[in-house]
């Protein structure tokens, strides 16, 4: 399979794939809603189509049925008052004055040897209780026979005769073939319909779904000025869109304070904190290396530097997790950055006399900011050769799969219980046996806050004994031209 | 050296001048951005040292008024905001180097004096040296009293830019951002380690060390 370059934006462009977008469709709740209520309205539609078939066509029959039965009950009554040759006068005066020749009768005797009647033998076909019977009639046109039903009612008078009084149903049929195929394409035609309007309802609203997660996910890769759009027609989709724009301005009004917090602490706080620096530093300077105060200058020095550092890493971290910052995001190959990183640790993994291996493919690709990249691996890398005992394994590993590139940072160190996998990333978190090791506590805060900004994952895994690191980024296409570097460097 | 600070802070602006004048330097100040860029536009500096924030004018439209007009005077920038696309735009408008206050005044004077070098040193060498060692940029070959020695890239990189910058104080972030090529904040303390094993094959088997640390600053190769 082809996997397309990806960027930030192309999530969004991956979406105009039609197979993804009906399969989109598809699993949509309001596509399933419409369905179901195709169903119903269906299965609604069949009952009342049922109903219509039954008062028409079923009304035919039993007009027919009882014509029959009329007509029968006559006859016999004929037979009980003129006896047989009466009956047969009757039923001869009946077939003849039978205009449409759709009436049927015939007398028989109890061997069904035809007596009276306007068929010349018994039809085939078994009676039911009430004597009623379904059966062929083979009519003789000019020149072809032709076969049509009939239905007629078997009546057995005193005497062991036989009366069969029917009705050529052809006329019947084909009428209540027509209604049937009228229903059932009635029944098809509601079903497409329905489902058709289902398709375009859930599409619809879909779209509009569309839009809000569209936005969301902007808003999530750092672009908290987007709002969802709003057709001005006061739906409730547009009520939903009012409510989430109104929410999203307040936590933008929200998120520019905390910025402008950290703005003016930047300038205000670091202003006096460069000057109390410098102060020392020409103190320091007065007074020279060799007098008493001069060392306690330099510590005081350090001591301000270590102030400096973590309230730096802060200001960094909190200007990193408000986001919006991607004006250095470009196209980055991690296997040169890992391998740097690498080259950077190994002689202080040597010192430990720690073994620090990489294993990479020849590039991979991503979108991101190279500085804070590097600065987030080399934490990982710097906490691992801190935490692994001397002698120790540091495997750095780099795998580039189709969608994602995992950088793994693997040791044999103490590791980390599970328990504390979220506790570690918190700001200032030391765990029990690293108090004693320098650090601020802040590296993992500011290794989570480069991942969210990255849309990275990061996972820690027991790697028995010690601890795997996993960072997952989206894969990018390699650059058709190589990047040119945002900042240039003095050689 | 001339060197003209515009910063809005006048305390800081005080020490800085005081620091630099006991550095060897004379300082013109000017406190807001109008003033600034007069005095840059008319003076006649070796070195600007332009704070981002400003009244009057901000630090980068003074930075690019002057690159509009042709001035190349080499510009340092401070500033209170210390993010990479702050200094991307601050180096896209046309600024040599980036400081983020707070910052010992040790890195400043190390990139001032990076910055004046620079300036000076146009003309491409094909050889660098200092006392009895030499580099050949184009064999790529190491030599110490005629000795060979055999370097890593990196370690050839590390001692091309010491040896470039021959008695000056080199600061660890200067070397992480010139010779690796990040902008990064270790969190412990990887270069001396670099240091000290460039040391190793540089200084140990020889009677008189070239490469020294200033305490509290950084690095200085030097003869002796």
């Amino acid at each position: 399979m082809i996997s397309p370059p990806i960027t930030p934006t192309d999530a969004g462009r991956r979406r105009h794939d039609p197979w993804a977008r009906t399969a989109k469709v598809l699993k949509s709740s309001s596509f399933r809603i419409t369905l179901f209520y195709m169903l119903m309205l269906s299965a609604s539609v069949a009952v009342l189509l049922g109903f219509i078939y039954w008062s028409t066509a079923g009304f035919m029959d039993r007009q027919t049925d009882a014509t029959i039965g009329a007509e029968i009950q006559g006859l016999a009554e004929q037979y009980r008052q003129r006896g047989l040759p009466g009956l047969s006068t009757v039923i001869r005066e009946r077939f003849a004055q039978d205009p449409t020749g759709a009436a049927v009768y015939l007398l028989a005797d109890q061997t069904f040897t035809p007596l009276v009647g306007n068929l010349d033998r018994w039809p085939a076909g078994l009676p039911d209780a009430n004597g009623w019977m379904h059966f062929r009639l083979r009519e003789r046109g000019p020149d072809h026979a032709e076969e049509h039903a009939a239905r007629g009612q078997v009546f057995r008078l005193h005497g062991d005769l036989l009366l069969l009084v029917g009705r050529d149903v052809r006329d019947l049929e084909r009428t209540r073939h027509l209604i049937l195929d009228a229903l059932t394409w009635g029944l098809a035609m509601t079903a497409a319909l329905a489902l058709l309007g289902g398709w375009i309802v859930s599409h619809r609203v879909l779209r509009r779904l569309e839009a809000i997660n569209q936005t969301s996910r902007e808003i999530m890769e750092g672009d908290l000025s987007r709002r969802i759009p709003m057709r001005g027609s006061g739906d409730d989709f547009d009520q939903l869109a009012a409510g989430l724009n109104t929410m999203l301005a307040r936590i933008e009004s929200l998120m520019a304070g905390v910025r402008q917090v950290s703005d003016n602490i930047a300038h205000d706080l670091r202003t006096p904190l460069t000057r109390l620096r410098t102060k020392l530093e020409l103190l320091r300077a007065e007074l020279g290396e060799d007098h008493p105060a001069g060392a306690a200058a330099q510590e005081t020095i350090a001591d301000a530097e270590e102030l400096l550092t973590t309230f730096n890493a802060l200001l960094r971290i909190a200007r990193i997790e408000s986001g919006g910052r991607r004006a250095a995001f470009a196209s980055v190959d991690l296997v040169p950055l890992l391998a740097d990183l690498a080259e950077l640790y190994e002689p202080v993994a040597a010192e430990r006399g720690q073994q620090l291996d990489l294993q990479a493919p020849a590039s991979a690709w991503v979108i991101g900011d190279r500085d804070l990249l590097f600065q987030a691996l080399g934490n990982l890398v710097d906490n691992a050769v801190k935490y692994t005992p001397e002698g120790g394994r540091v495997a750095l590993a780099l795998r580039d799969t189709e969608h994602t590139v995992i950088i793994e940072v693997a040791d044999n160190g103490p590791g980390i219980p599970a328990s504390l996998h979220t506790e570690v990333f918190r700001r200032f978190y030391r765990a029990d046996h690293s108090r004693s090791t320098p650090g601020s506590g802040l590296g993992l805060s500011l290794v989570q806050a480069v991942i969210q900004l990255h849309s990275a994952t990061i996972e820690l895994q027991p790697n028995g004994p010690g601890l795997r690191v996993l960072v997952r980024l989206e894969r990018a296409a390699a650059p058709e031209t190589l990047p040119e570097r945002p900042l240039p460097a003095e050689r | 050296m001339r060197v003209l600070l515009i910063e809005d802070d006048r305390q800081v602006a005080e020490y800085l001048r005081k620091a630099l004048g006991e550095a060897g330097a004379v300082t013109d100040h000017a406190a807001d951005g109008r003033e600034g860029l007069l005095m840059a536009a008319s003076g006649d500096y070796d070195a600007l040292i332009l704070d981002r924030m400003l009244p009057g004018l901000d630090g980068l439209a003074i930075l690019r008024t002057l690159r509009a007009s042709g001035n190349q005077t080499p510009v340092l920038i401070l500033s209170a905001l210390g993010e990479v696309d702050d200094r991307v735009d601050g180096l896209r408008a046309g600024g040599d180097d980036y400081l983020v206050k707070p910052f010992a005044f040790s890195e400043l004077h190390a990139r001032l004096e990076a910055l004046l070098r620079r300036g000076a040193v146009d003309a491409p060498e094909t050889r660098l040296r200092v006392a009895d060692l030499e580099m050949d940029l184009l064999k790529r070959e190491v030599t110490r009293a005629g000795r060979p020695i055999a370097l890593q890239p990196r370690e050839f990189r590390l001692l091309e830019y010491l040896l470039r910058h021959t008695g000056q104080v080199v600061t660890r972030t200067m070397l992480l951002e010139q010779v690796w090529d990040y902008h990064f904040d270790p969190q412990t303390n990887i270069i001396d380690v670099h240091i000290s094993r460039l040391r190793g094959k540089i200084d140990r088997e020889f009677d008189t060390p070239l490469l020294h640390t200033v305490r509290g600053a950084g690095y200085m190769l030097r003869a002796p």
